[in-house]
């Protein structure tokens, strides 16, 4: 049990002196002993590589990998004090399914009798005990991947790499056992760096996520920091379903927000008055902006009830849909398309006028340029 | 049912043509030259084993006369020969395999693809450079010197069968076992190899049986003493004639132990053929 800490850490591919793929660019973030965290993001993100770098199967072009305060770089991957699941399992073909899970305890002298007991634990938490005198060429992909989940968790590693941990087990088993293996995590205080690009795992699972795109780090934040502060336009719109919606802005002359569509024609604007100081000083006239609210903060009603919220604009109900534990609206506001979520059924039928209400501690501003994220609710975004 | 008769009989004319000479070969055996000789030939004759007989001998009884021939001798040569080039092939292929499946590195595939190439060049076009080479350094009727030149033949077809097999295996159990204390080369002997070991198996045994059947190399590159079966059946060309049933118990003879060979390795082979199922 250790902390991991990256510093600028890069990875490039392809020959040396020439320029290659570049994988993973500038990446820094610090692992707290017994913390969970979830490298999330799209396929070739880099989130992988940064994996197989922490376990030694890829050189690091730059930076510095340290568990604890033993620089990792050039160890091989046998002293590094690491266990992996794979995405491929990798499960020992010629050893029982038992025998695979003991593997890297018996090689660490541990005495037969606790590995036993280890190994019955982790099979009773991961659902595997039928299976246990089998060899692995008969098992399904999803047993399989358990099995080399239970292979990294009874290590008892410095720190646990999972990569896609459970992309291959039924929805309900996997809702069951990420549960599980979260409570086995914190009670073995055990510090853990999973990827996945399963948004629901990674927030069910993760202390911390860590958003990553086109090799660099974005944002490495709880997930309730990642709904309510995204640090940029790539975040805002990544994480989250259905997706923040987010439209083109800019702040005019009257001291309102003009909403552009996407005929580049003003759509709606929202008043400023009241929105605070720190608005005041961001938000100067002719500021291009780009402006966001989740589809969870919108509330829709029948036109003329106002319920108090900063700013309405009135547009028209485009679809109206019971998904039985909410509902899921499309509103078309001057040409703009947003998507509200209600948790109840809400009684409007579509091709009618409704007023949308937008309350100013929902929205989020971003920089048009550089896509930072300006404020949260009309306060500062922290730097 | 119609279409499964025809099937049938159409596989047994397949079968029939293709095992009937080894069966001819089978009767010239145990014919007298005579016996081979008649015309038309009959089925009806008194086997006999003196074709045998005198090949593990050494004794050639022909018309004018008793002839010395070392054939044993060269049956002996033949298994020294493609012993020693396949073991020779796989202590340096099956390294040189996995580091080509395994790293990419500056030249890899120009180097993987030159090693290739030996088996492009008929070899007439290298022998008499190479006998001279040969005589200069010595190793001119050397079980070493033709080892050496049999790795032209072995040495490729190794290295090209078992790096597709390395290829195959999932690199992630390379890993796990990496992660779970164990070095670079413990991990190469203990999980590439093992795992392999269908496919090295299989590309030994034929590499076996390509050294076995050289007949060129040896025939320049060495005397009578170093020299396998298939030049040593030259012998039985002798100036008073063909000695017909002495050729066909020696070809009886040198097809036993590659025979022998490929019943044993079946198992490899066909497990070497379905490793891709296993993958999961």
């Amino acid at each position: 049990m250790a902390s991991l800490s990256l510093d600028k850490v890069s990875k490039i591919y392809g020959p040396r002196r020439q320029a290659g793929v570049l994988a993973v660019r500038d990446l820094t973030m610090r692992i707290d002993d017994g913390e969970i965290v979830g490298l999330l993001g799209s396929s070739g993100c880099g989130k992988t590589s940064t994996l197989r770098m922490i376990a030694g199967f890829e050189s690091v072009t730059q930076g510095e990998i340290r568990i604890g305060d033993r620089r990792l770089n050039d160890l091989p991957p046998a002293q590094r004090g690491v266990a992996m699941a794979f995405e491929g399992y990798a499960l020992y073909p010629p050893l029982r399914i038992e025998d695979n899970i003991a593997f890297g305890l018996l090689r660490a002298r541990m005495p037969k009798a606790e590995v036993a007991r280890k190994v019955a634990d982790v099979a009773r938490l991961l659902e595997i005990e039928n299976i246990l005198g089998s060899y692995p060429s008969t098992l399904s992909g999803g047993q399989q991947q358990r099995v080399s989940l239970a292979r990294a968790l009874v290590r008892g590693a410095d720190l646990h790499l999972l990569d896609e941990p459970m992309s291959q087990l039924e929805p309900q088993l996997r809702a069951i056992l990420r549960a599980r293996i979260k409570d086995y995590l914190i009670e073995h205080k055990m510090t853990t760096v999973f990827v996945t690009h399963d948004q629901t795992e990674a927030i069910a699972l993760a202390d911390r996520i860590a958003i990553m795109e086109a090799g660099e780090l974005q944002q490495l934040a709880s997930p309730e920091d990642l709904k309510e502060k995204p640090a940029n336009l790539f975040v805002a719109s990544f994480v989250g379903e259905p997706p923040m919606n987010l439209f083109p802005a800019e702040v005019d002359s009257n001291n309102a927000i003009q909403v552009i569509n996407r005929a580049d024609e003003k759509a709606f604007s929202i008043d400023l008055d009241g929105a605070g100081d720190a608005a005041a000083q961001i938000l100067h006239p002719g500021r291009k902006i780009h402006l966001g609210i989740r589809p969870h903060r919108i509330r829709v009603g029948p036109v003329g009830v106002n319920d108090g919220a900063n700013a309405v604009a009135r547009g028209m109900l485009l679809s109206n849909q019971w998904l039985g534990d909410q509902s899921h609206l499309g509103i078309n506001v001057g040409g703009c398309f947003m998507i509200a979520v209600s948790d109840r059924d809400v009684a409007l039928r579509t091709d009618e006028a409704v007023d949308v209400s937008l309350p100013f501690g929902a929205l989020h501003v971003f920089d048009r340029d550089d896509e930072r994220a300006l404020l949260h609710g009309m306060s500062p975004a922290e730097a | 049912m119609i279409v499964k008769a025809v099937r049938a009989v159409l596989l047994a004319l397949v079968a029939l043509f293709f095992l009937f000479p080894i069966f001819w070969v089978l009767l010239m055996s145990v014919m007298t030259n005579q016996d081979i000789l008649r015309s038309p030939p009959s089925l009806i004759f008194e086997p006999t084993l003196e074709n045998y007989v005198a090949l593990i001998s050494g004794q050639l009884d022909t018309s004018v006369g008793t002839l010395e021939v070392a054939y044993m001798r060269n049956l002996m040569n033949s298994l020294i020969l493609g012993v020693g080039s396949v073991l020779l092939s796989l202590l340096l292929g099956v390294p040189a395999a996995y580091a080509f499946a395994r790293f990419r590195f500056r030249l890899g595939e120009n180097i993987a693809f030159t090693l290739l190439s030996f088996r492009f060049a008929p070899p007439l076009l290298v022998l008499l450079p190479l006998l001279f080479y040969f005589q200069q350094l010595g190793l001119y009727d050397t079980y070493f010197g033709l080892i050496w030149v049999y790795q032209l033949i072995t040495l490729p077809l190794i290295l090209w069968i078992v790096r597709g097999y390395f290829e195959d295996i999932s690199e992630d159990i390379e890993h796990a076992y990496r992660l779970d204390g164990h070095s670079w080369l413990a991990t190469f002997l203990r999980i590439a190899i093992p795992l392999a070991r269908p496919g090295i198996a299989a590309a030994a045994l034929l590499a076996f049986i390509f050294a076995w059947n050289n007949f060129i190399f040896a025939l320049i590159l060495g005397s009578s003493d170093v020299q396998p079966v298939t030049v040593g059946a030259l012998a039985f060309i002798t100036a008073s004639g063909i000695n017909y049933g002495q050729i066909a118990a020696a070809l009886v003879l040198s097809v036993v132990p590659t025979l022998i060979l490929a019943l044993f390795a079946q198992r490899y082979l066909v497990e070497g053929l379905s490793l891709g199922a296993v993958k999961g």
